[in-house]
């Protein structure tokens, strides 16, 4: 049963749109003990997405995406379709299955097996694409299906689709501006789409014109980073004005992965090679800090790469 | 000869070939052939001491050579490798 266009809002009441009523409002948590050589000022703050419906920050673009396709009435008689590196096929698919709608996601074949054996759990159509390919061949195939079958597919596209970025706009941005209280004085995210930058960083923008937005990327075209993009090598989303960050900072992944140890034997936090990325760069740009408030986004948390061999000391 | 098969990253680095003919008996070999042919791609998959690194993933028919004998597999004349990306963004 589709929820009437009119409670369709991003914090829609939980009796019409069920658990999507519980996107957002996560906690922002305080890297006490890894940044406790610098100065006294200097303060860094992690926002826990892996708290959203769904375990990622994913949750609230996908709730945004469908629920405005839905209030527009383009998922009439459709599946929703797009092309996923899996945290945005498991928010897409645990909405659709609360709000009855049939869900197609491409994918390379070798996402990880938790993320594949979650999208099945929540009855997901998947197409798996030649992993040689990586995401880019995924949203090749999902354009490709589209084209050949639209009145089947309504493809959502979120490399493209602006409710992307303004999911983060009207939640995100405001959430870190009201729990830091207005003292908030660098924005430091991941890029996979960049929705969380383009979106956060432009609320934020808005309202502290001082504040300062930097992207964080894997220094380079072959990676570990699920979920972020070397956007030199990659098709470059729609959504992502690569002149809107005050600046790049480049993450090698080793250095992400002993992050993600030490996040998780330090500070208690259980997170992916992504939030690992974030904190290293979170950290680097509070080093050369004598005061200020420092704000990044921890996207998913750890117990979606239990099978990967970084959590060992020599990965 | 041993064909090596290229992940789209990797391609600008190897004049935009998907697929590499590779001269080795095994993985080891075939890689350092690989480097030898193209070498603006030896930073991208070896470390500082020459190892590979941990987060590049060489299959062989279907299986990553790690659950196999690493780098040390033997290589059939006509072997299949390929070197997979992580998932990237979304």
């Amino acid at each position: 049963m589709h929820p009437t266009p009119s409670t369709l809002t991003m914090q829609a009441p939980a009796r019409e749109v069920g658990i999507a009523a519980t996107v957002g409002r996560t906690p922002l948590i305080p890297l006490r003990h890894l940044a406790r050589d610098l100065p006294p000022g200097v303060e860094v703050w992690a926002k826990a997405e892996w708290f959203n419906p769904s375990g990622s920050v994913k949750a609230r673009p996908a709730w945004n995406i469908l629920r405005t396709a839905l209030a527009a009435g383009r998922l009439r008689g459709k599946r929703l379709l797009d092309a996923t590196s899996g945290n945005m096929g498991i928010a897409y698919a645990t909405f659709g299955a609360a709000l009855g709608v049939p869900v197609t996601l491409t994918l390379p074949a070798n996402a990880s097996p938790e993320r594949l054996a979650m999208l099945r759990a929540l009855g997901a159509e998947l197409i798996l694409t030649d992993p040689l390919e990586g995401t880019d061949g995924a949203i090749e195939e999902a354009r490709r299906l589209a084209e050949a079958h639209p009145d089947r597919y309504c493809y959502v596209d979120q490399y493209n689709n602006p409710a992307n970025w303004q999911a983060h706009y009207l939640t995100t941005g405001p959430e870190i501006l009201q729990q830091t209280e207005g003292r908030i004085t660098r924005f430091v995210a991941g890029v996979g789409t960049s929705g969380t930058l383009m979106g956060t960083g432009r609320y934020l923008r808005e309202h502290l014109p001082d504040v300062v937005i930097l992207a964080v990327q894997p220094d380079g075209p072959m990676h570990g980073l699920e979920g972020l993009k070397h956007m030199p090598t990659a098709l470059r989303p729609g959504i992502y004005d690569p002149t809107f960050p005050d600046g790049v900072i480049e993450v090698p992944t080793q250095a992400a992965y002993a992050m993600v140890r030490r996040l998780a034997r330090e500070e208690g936090l259980f997170v992916g090679p992504s939030s690992g990325a974030a904190a290293w760069a979170a950290l680097q740009v509070a080093s050369q800090l004598r005061e200020g408030v420092v704000v990044t986004i921890f996207p998913d948390g750890g117990d979606r790469y239990l099978s990967a061999p970084f959590w060992e000391e020599d990965a | 000869m041993p064909t090596l098969l290229l992940p789209m990253p990797l391609r600008p680095y190897a004049d935009n070939q998907r697929a590499v003919q590779v001269k080795g008996r095994t993985v080891r070999e075939a890689l350092q052939d690989l480097v030898d042919q193209y070498p603006r791609l030896k930073p991208h998959l070896f470390n500082g001491e020459g190892r590979l690194q941990p987060y590049i993933h060489v299959f062989l028919n279907g299986e990553d050579v790690r659950s196999l004998q690493g780098v040390d597999t033997p290589l059939e004349e006509n072997a299949e490798l390929r070197i997979l990306p992580s998932i990237a963004g979304g």
